[in-house]
């Protein structure tokens, strides 16, 4: 990897434990900053369970477990003096599924800020949804209807708005979990070129099941298997000259 | 044969149509042609081509020839009766009665000469006595009712058989490669399902029916502002003379009482019953979850007048005794008072409200909550901020549901805010409410036309249209909200 680039997360050793049972081995994976990193494998293997670690988010499901040690910015972000719910305000996520909450597209923008208290004012406030909006590419089309049911949009909008509440609250990394697997072809292109102009600004890492999808958006790519990561390295490696034949198998179609 | 053994032999019929069809479209199948449905699709729908008709014939026939007979039979009195009507349907009550009992009796149906024998016996058994003229009048009209019943009931039963009969074979002679039985059969069992659900709207028709015969007859006696807008409640004092009917059914003190103590209930019950369903949704493990949901739906299931018992027994006394410590001497809430009322009522109303409530919070898709704790909400924000507001529809769908529990609720108030109809804001005083009085205008012991009597069912009207009008404001809320939402 570009010894240029500052790695902004850091997992190393990380093991996932379901009720005792281990559903991750181990993990080793760095995640470079202003970078896309995509994630990918057959269903199961673990990708989904490895993100949720990166915010804590598994902390929300009774009986998981997680060891090992997860960095951000040099931060072990397992520490017991770290508080979980600021560690989620810096590391944003958006679900598979388009889960806008049952308000205005103005209100579910506002909802991270408002928590947070990022806004001084009204002003303020509506300042950072404008440019929350614009930067989810969903502006044009919502600006005079703000006050309209977030869950009145299309599900290729509700996820951009999805994408937008989660820039709201100025998060540094973002993490997305195949966002794109409940739109159609259109709104997918328009959310893949929507992470790549937020790669400038955020460090974004992505779970995709489709091939197609890694190689256009990031520029490094992990394979994970059963539980183990298989090898990560920049996506044209992986994608041209993969270093182990269970990544070759993958990315050819051969199974998962 | 009897009305139940026609049914018995044509549910009978009909197995064996069943059983024939389905072995012939077996045979056919057998053959090698192949059927439009499985065989015993066939014999499904012989039997009910056999089985409906028939039975809906007999059970529409016995109503007619029933209510036919009846009719003539009190014609029949009111020619020799003259213009005594009043007695005559007595006479005729008492005519039916021994009718029935004669079609029932071996004797009167094996032998045809000894009535009066049989009669005999059978008033002697039932220890009626009868003046002499008035006797010989029911006899009579009674033996030629039975006998009636008799023939019209052979007539019925052998149409009915026929019926049966005829059905049966073409169920069988239909059983074809090209029938679509199984189609059939699907568009009869959607019949009988809207048929059941009908039947549900038809009797709340009813009811809302009779209810309003009742009340209009009710206002032809009292006027509907003195009704309405009459401040005091005394209809026992318009007995001693009949004319004073007017002023004395004022329904305010007791429509006070009702929204004054479901109120009180409210109060209680809503802060404590939504604060146990959020701590139960939210924040319990799953093992005493497990334990309390149960607990509190057992709690649910107690009769009001236990809530009633621990009301009269302890809290009533409690509260007084609680005045007259505070107040030094001076007891300022009643042993009996809409407080006591309405707080019990209260605890009993909690375990709907956190039940219900519950059941909708912990029905709020998990990928909200993701969504909220993703942006780095905690617990409690994401339950005020995206939860509640999530459930709120249903949550206020839940407290109306209550709150018309708490208007209808009757053996609490009795037990521990009285029967007195009192008009006072003062929630240490007895009041009462609609439910109440409804009840002891009924079991009074006033004429059934009375005023007295038929003002119940105006306090029933009202207190309807009260819920009714509460259902179709929780059902605005919730569509209001849902169409916002979803
Ligand atoms: N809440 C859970 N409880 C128990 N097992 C789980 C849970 N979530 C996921 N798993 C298991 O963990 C494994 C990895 O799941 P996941 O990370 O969702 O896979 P994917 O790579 O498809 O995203 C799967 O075998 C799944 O069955
Ligand atoms: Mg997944």
């Amino acid at each position: 990897m570009n010894p240029r680039l500052k790695i902004k997360m850091c997992g190393s050793n990380v093991k996932v434990f379901y009720a005792q049972k281990e559903i991750l081995h181990g993990i080793h994976l760095d995640i470079p900053e202003n970078r896309v990193t995509a994630l990918i494998g057959p269903s199961g293997c673990g990708k989904s369970t490895f993100l949720r670690c990166l915010n804590r988010m598994n902390d929300t499901i009774e009986g998981a477990r997680v060891t090992g040690q997860i960095l951000l910015d040099e931060e072990d972000i397992y520490d017991p003096s770290v508080d979980v719910v600021e560690l989620r305000s810096r590391v944003g996520m958006v679900f598979q599924k388009p889960n806008p909450f049952p308000k205005s597209i103005y209100e579910n923008v506002a909802y991270g800020p408002r928590i947070h208290g990022l806004a001084k004012s009204r002003v303020d406030l509506d300042e950072i949804i404008e440019q929350s909006l614009l930067k989810a590419g969903l502006f044009h089309e919502v600006k005079d209807r703000l006050h309209d049911a977030g869950t009145s949009l299309s599900g290729g909008q509700q996820q951009r708005l999805c994408i937008a509440r989660a820039i709201a609250v100025r998060p540094e990394v973002i993490l997305m979990d195949e966002p794109c697997s409940a739109l159609d072809p259109i709104a997918t292109a328009r959310i893949e070129e929507l992470i790549d102009d937020l790669r400038r600004n955020y460090t974004i890492t992505i779970v995709t099941h489709s091939m197609q999808q890694a190689a256009r958006v990031s520029q490094f790519t992990a394979m994970f298997h059963m539980g183990n990561l298989v090898e990560v390295g920049t996506t044209k490696t992986i994608f041209t000259s993969p270093g182990e034949q269970r990544t070759q198998d993958y990315i050819t179609g051969r199974f998962g | 044969m009897s009305g139940p053994s026609v049914i018995f032999s044509v549910l009978l019929l009909g197995s064996g149509g069943f059983l024939v069809s389905c072995g012939w479209a077996r045979i056919i199948e057998a053959r090698g042609t192949r059927m439009h449905s499985r065989s015993h699709y066939y014999g499904w729908w012989t039997f009910l081509i056999v089985v409906i008709p028939s039975l809906v014939f007999f059970i529409f026939w016995s109503i007619c020839t029933n209510l036919y007979l009846e009719n003539k039979a009190s014609s029949s009195c009111h020619t020799t009766a003259g213009d005594m009507a009043q007695s005559c349907s007595v006479l005729v009550k008492m005519a039916h009665d021994l009718a029935h009992k004669l079609v029932l009796d071996d004797h009167f149906r094996n032998s045809q000469e000894d009535h009066d024998a049989v009669l005999q016996n059978i008033l002697g058994k039932r220890k009626i006595l009868f003046s002499l003229d008035n006797k010989e009048h029911i006899v009579s009209i009674a033996i030629e009712w039975a006998q009636r019943i008799k023939k019209f009931h052979m007539i019925g039963t052998i149409i009915t058989f026929v019926l049966a009969i005829l059905s049966c074979f073409v169920g069988i002679f239909s059983v074809s490669p090209e029938r679509r039985s199984r189609n059939r059969v699907e568009c009869v069992t959607v019949f009988w399902l809207m048929l059941a659900s009908s039947i549900v709207i038809l009797i709340t028709v009813g009811i809302v029916l009779s209810m309003l015969f009742q009340t209009i007859s009710f206002f032809q006696s009292v006027s509907l502002a003195n009704f309405f807008f009459g401040t005091v409640w005394d209809p026992r004092f318009s007995a001693v003379d009949s004319e004073e009917v007017v002023g004395q059914f004022g329904l305010i003190p007791l429509l006070a009482g009702t929204l004054y103590i479901a109120f009180i209930a409210m109060l209680f019950a809503i802060p404590v019953g939504l604060f146990s369903a959020i701590y139960l949704a939210e924040y319990t493990v799953p093992w005493l979850r497990g334990i309390i949901k149960p607990l509190l739906e057992i709690l649910a299931g107690i009769p009001t007048i236990v809530y009633g018992f621990f009301a009269l027994a302890v809290l009533g006394p409690f509260l007084h005794d609680l005045s007259i410590f505070l107040a030094s001497g001076h007891a300022f809430i009643m042993a009996q008072s809409a407080l006591t009322a309405g707080l019990v009522m209260g605890i009993m109303l909690v375990p709907f409200v956190s039940s219900l409530s519950d059941d909708i919070i912990t029905a709020v898709p998990r990928s909200l909550r993701d969504g909220s704790f993703g942006l780095g909400a905690t617990q409690s924000e994401t339950i005020w901020r995206v939860i509640l507001p999530a459930a709120f529809p249903g949550i206020v769908a839940s407290l109306l549901l209550t709150a018309s529990r708490a208007i209808g609720e009757t053996m609490i108030v009795v037990l521990a805010a009285g029967v007195v109809a009192r008009l006072t804001i003062n929630p240490f005083e007895a009041m009462t409410t609609i439910t109440v009085k409804i009840v002891n205008q009924l079991t009074g012991d006033f004429e059934f036309n009375s005023p007295q009597t038929l003002v119940a069912f105006a306090l029933g009207m009202t207190l309807l249209v009260l819920t009714l009008l509460m259902n179709i404001v929780a059902l605005y809320v919730v569509r209001k909200y849902r169409e916002q939402y979803e």
